[in-house]
C-alpha cells in the first residue's frame, strides 16, 4: 500500500474530518430544505390570489387619498394649512396611484427560479465546504503534529517533503471527492426544488455553462481555503495555529481593518476584506459604490456614487499570492526545522 | 564483527539570542556492532535523544559522520530505514485511532505487509486490546504498542528509548527476554535506558554520554573492569592486626583505607602479591576479595552525577570529557 493510498484511508479514519464534513452537510442539507420549504410553486390561483390582493392595495390607496383629501380641504378652510404647510397649494393635487402602478407580482409567494437563483446557491454551497476544508485541512496536519503522529511516520517515510505533500494530495483528493458528490446533490436537490417549488424554465446549454464555470471556481476556492489550512496548521505544527490564524485574520484583519478604514475615510472600504475578493471571484465582478461621492449625471441632479470594480482576476491574484507565501513556508519550515 | 552504527564527532548546536549557545552534540563518537545489544547510558540532558533523533533524521546535524549498515545518514536514510526500528522517547501516537489502526497505518505507509500487524501485537502482549483507542491505554501499553511499531519492519536495527518506561515489574521482565530473542535472531539492538541494572543484565556493549560527548565505550565487563580501580577487600583472622597489615602493606607501596573490621586496598595488580606480602609478617588472612563494581556505580562515577548529601545538582551538572581537570564537573546548559 502507498503512502497516498495509506494517507487517504486515514482521513477516512479521522473522526474530526467525518464529523466536520457531516456537519457541513447537514448546514447544506438545511439550507436546501429551507428554500423548499420557503418558496412554493406559481400558478393560477397564486396568480389570482396576487391580483386580488393588488387590487385591494389600490382600493386602500383611493380611500387613503380621498380622507388625505378631505383633510386637505378642511385644514385650507380653517387656516390651519398656512402655519404647518402639510399639504400642497391645491388639495386637488392628491389623488391615488394609478391602478397599474400596484404589481400583481408584488404580492406572488416566493418561488424559486433555477435559471435565477441557482447561482447564488452554489456561492453558499461553496462558502460552506470552502470553510469546512479550511478546518479539516487545518486539522489533519495539526493533530498528526501535536500528537507525535508526524513524527513516527518520519521515522518510516524520512522524506519531510513528499510526506507532506502526499498528504496534503491525499487532503484534496478527499475533499474534492466530497464536494463533487455534494455538488451533484446539491444541483440535483434545487433542481427538485425548482421542479416543486418554482420554475426550472429557460435553461439553455449557456446558462448550465455558465454554472459549471462558477462551480469550478468554486471547487477553486474549497480547495485554496483547505491547503492554507493545512498549510498554517503544518507551519505552526498545531490544529490552533491555523484556527487561531483564521480568527485573528476575521477579527483584526477585517473587523478592525473595515474600521480602522472607515475612521481614516478611505473610500471603497470593502476592497480591503476579504470576502468580497471571494465574492468576485465567484461572481466574477464586484462594484464597490463610493456613496461619500456625487456626480451629478442628469439635469435632475440625481447623484451616482464612484464605483470601482473588483474582478475575479484580482481575487485570483490575492488567492494565489497568500497560496504561494503560505504554503512554501509550509514546505521551507518542514524541510529546514528540526522535528523535536 | 560488522559495525551497524557508526558515528564519529557528532556535533549539534542550539543558538538562542537570550540564551546564548547550547551545543548538545559536541564530537560524540558511537560505534555499535552487528548482534549486539548495545547500552546507550548518559544523564538527562546529556544528549542521548538528541543524538537518536538526529540519527534518524529528525533533527539536523552541524557536523560529524553518520552511518547506518554501513550506509552513509542522513544521505542514504530513505533506503535504510526499513531495515531500522526505532522508538524515540515517550510514544506518541493519534489518540483517536485502535492500536490496530495504528500499526496498520504505518505498515501501509511503510509499504510493510498487513499480515505483520497481528504478528506484532501478539508478540508485545497486545493482541485482547488492539481494537481499543490508544487513548485509553496506560503508559506501559503504549509503550508495548511502540515497541511493536518498531516491530512492524523485522528491521535488522532496532532503536529503542527507554522501553521498560512505565512498564510493570512483570513486562520488564518481559523486554528483557525480548531483546535478548530478537538479538538471538541476530537483531542489532540499541537500547537507551536509564535503569541501568537492566543494561548490566541484558547489554553486551555500552556508550556512555555526558554533555554531549562519550565518556565510556566498550563491553560492559570491560568498562566494568577499567573502573574498579583494582579495589581488593581483605580480612584477618584477627581483627587486632589489621594496622600492622595496614601498615606493612604500605610499606610495600599498596594505597590502603582502614575499616573496623577490614582493610580497603586500591591500586593491586595481583592480589596474591597481598597474600605473600602479609604472610611474610606472619599475618594470615581470612577473605581476600577483588571488589567488584555495578554499572551504577561506574556511571555515576563517569558522569559525576552521584547525589551529594545538601546539594542540587541541576541538569546539566555533568562530566564533560575534553576540559581542564576531567574528570570533574562541568556547568553546561544555554550559555556554556
Amino acid at each position: 500500500m502507498s503512502l497516498y493510498r495509506t494517507e487517504l484511508r486515514r482521513l477516512g479514519k479521522r473522526r474530526f474530518a467525518r464529523w466536520a464534513t457531516l456537519l457541513g452537510l447537514l448546514v447544506l442539507g438545511a439550507v436546501l430544505v429551507g428554500v423548499f420549504f420557503t418558496n412554493q410553486k406559481i400558478g393560477p390561483d397564486q396568480l389570482a390570489a396576487a391580483q386580488q390582493k393588488a387590487e385591494q392595495e389600490y382600493q386602500q390607496q383611493v380611500r387613503w387619498a380621498e380622507a388625505e383629501r378631505k383633510s386637505c380641504e378642511q385644514a385650507k378652510a380653517s387656516g390651519q394649512d398656512q402655519q404647518d404647510g402639510r399639504y400642497p397649494p391645491d388639495c386637488e393635487m392628491i389623488t391615488p396611484p394609478p391602478p397599474e402602478s400596484i404589481e400583481a407580482q408584488w404580492f406572488l409567494p416566493s418561488t424559486f427560479d433555477f435559471r435565477a437563483s441557482f447561482e447564488e446557491m452554489i456561492v453558499t454551497f461553496t462558502a460552506i465546504l470552502a470553510l469546512i476544508g479550511f478546518v479539516i485541512g487545518a486539522s489533519f496536519v495539526g493533530a498528526e503534529w501535536s500528537s507525535g503522529g508526524m513524527t513516527n511516520l518520519l521515522l518510516w517515510r524520512p522524506q519531510r517533503l513528499t510526506v507532506l505533500l502526499t498528504k496534503l494530495a491525499a487532503l484534496l483528493t478527499g475533499l474534492v471527492g466530497v464536494t463533487l458528490a455534494a455538488a451533484a446533490v446539491w444541483t440535483a436537490g434545487f433542481w427538485t426544488v425548482g421542479t416543486l417549488r418554482g420554475t426550472t424554465e429557460k435553461m439553455t446549454s449557456g446558462v448550465w455553462q455558465s454554472f459549471a464555470l462558477t462551480g469550478l471556481r468554486g471547487l477553486v476556492l474549497v480547495v485554496v481555503a483547505a491547503t492554507l489550512g493545512f498549510a498554517l496548521a503544518s507551519l505552526g505544527r498545531h490544529t490552533a495555529m491555523a484556527l487561531g490564524g483564521a480568527i485573528g485574520a476575521v477579527v483584526v484583519g477585517q473587523f478592525g481593518l473595515g474600521i480602522v478604514m472607515s475612521m481614516a475615510g478611505a473610500r471603497f472600504v470593502e476592497a480591503w476584506l476579504l470576502p468580497t475578493y471571494g465574492l468576485a471571484w465567484m461572481t466574477k465582478k464586484v462594484t464597490l459604490e463610493d456613496w461619500d461621492s456625487c456626480n451629478t449625471s442628469s439635469h435632475f441632479g440625481e447623484c451616482k456614487p464612484d464605483t470601482f470594480d473588483l474582478t475575479w482576476q484580482h481575487a485570483s491574484i490575492l488567492f494565489f499570492v497568500a497560496l504561494v507565501a503560505v504554503l512554501g513556508a509550509a514546505l521551507v519550515s518542514m524541510r529546514q526545522r528540526d522535528v523535536a | 564483527m560488522s559495525a551497524v552504527l557508526e558515528i564519529e564527532g557528532l556535533r549539534k548546536t542550539y543558538k538562542s539570542r537570550r540564551r546564548g549557545v547550547r551545543h548538545a552534540l559536541d564530537g560524540f563518537d558511537m560505534l555499535v556492532e552487528q548482534g549486539q545489544v548495545h547500552g546507550f547510558l548518559g544523564p538527562n540532558g546529556s544528549g542521548k535523544t538528541t543524538t537518536l533523533r538526529t540519527l534518524l533524521g529528525l533533527i539536523r546535524p552541524n557536523g560529524g559522520r553518520m552511518a547506518i549498515l554501513g550506509q552513509e545518514v542522513p544521505a542514504a536514510l530513505p533506503a535504510v530505514v526499513n531495515q531500522v526500528g526505532a522508538i524515540v522517547e515517550s510514544p506518541q501516537f493519534f489518540p483517536h485511532f485502535t492500536a490496530r489502526d495504528t500499526l496498520s497505518l504505518l505498515a501501509g505507509a511503510g509499504e510493510v505487509p498487513q499480515t505483520r500487524v497481528d504478528e506484532v501485537l501478539e508478540l508485545v502482549g497486545l493482541r485482547d486490546r488492539a481494537g481499543e483507542r490508544v487513548k485509553t491505554y496506560s503508559l506501559g501499553m503504549k509503550q508495548r504498542l511502540a515497541v511493536a511499531s518498531a516491530l512492524l519492519k523485522k528491521p535488522k536495527l532496532l532503536i529503542l528509548d527507554e522501553p521498560a518506561n512505565g512498564l510493570d515489574p512483570g513486562g520488564i521482565r518481559e523486554m528483557r527476554t525480548l531483546t535478548r530473542d530478537l538479538a538471538a535472531s541476530g537483531m542489532t539492538v540499541l537500547l537507551s535506558s536509564h535503569i541501568l541494572g537492566e543494561i548490566q543484565l541484558i547489554c553486551d556493549s555500552v556508550t556512555i554520554i555526558s554533555l554531549g560527548r562519550r565518556v565510556a565505550f566498550g563491553p560492559v565487563d570491560q568498562v566494568l573492569a577499567e573502573h574498579s580501580g583494582g579495589a581488593v577487600r581483605v580480612r584477618l583472622e584477627a581483627v587486632s592486626d589489621l594496622p600492622a597489615a595496614a601498615d606493612a602493606l604500605s610499606r610495600a607501596g599498596v594505597a590502603v583505607t582502614a575499616h573496623h573490621d577490614h582493610l580497603m586496598l586500591t591500586g593491586v595488580e595481583k592480589p596474591a602479591q597481598v597474600s605473600r606480602i602479609l604472610a611474610g609478617q606472619g599475618l594470615y588472612v581470612s577473605e581476600l576479595a577483588p571488589v567488584t563494581v555495578d554499572l551504577e556505580s561506574v556511571f555515576l562515577e563517569l558522569t559525576a552525577t552521584a547525589p551529594v548529601p545538601g546539594q542540587h545538582r541541576q541538569v546539566d551538572q555533568s562530566t564533560k570529557v575534553g576540559d581542564a581537570g576531567q574528570p570533574g564537573v562541568a556547568g553546561g546548559g544555554w550559555g556554556a
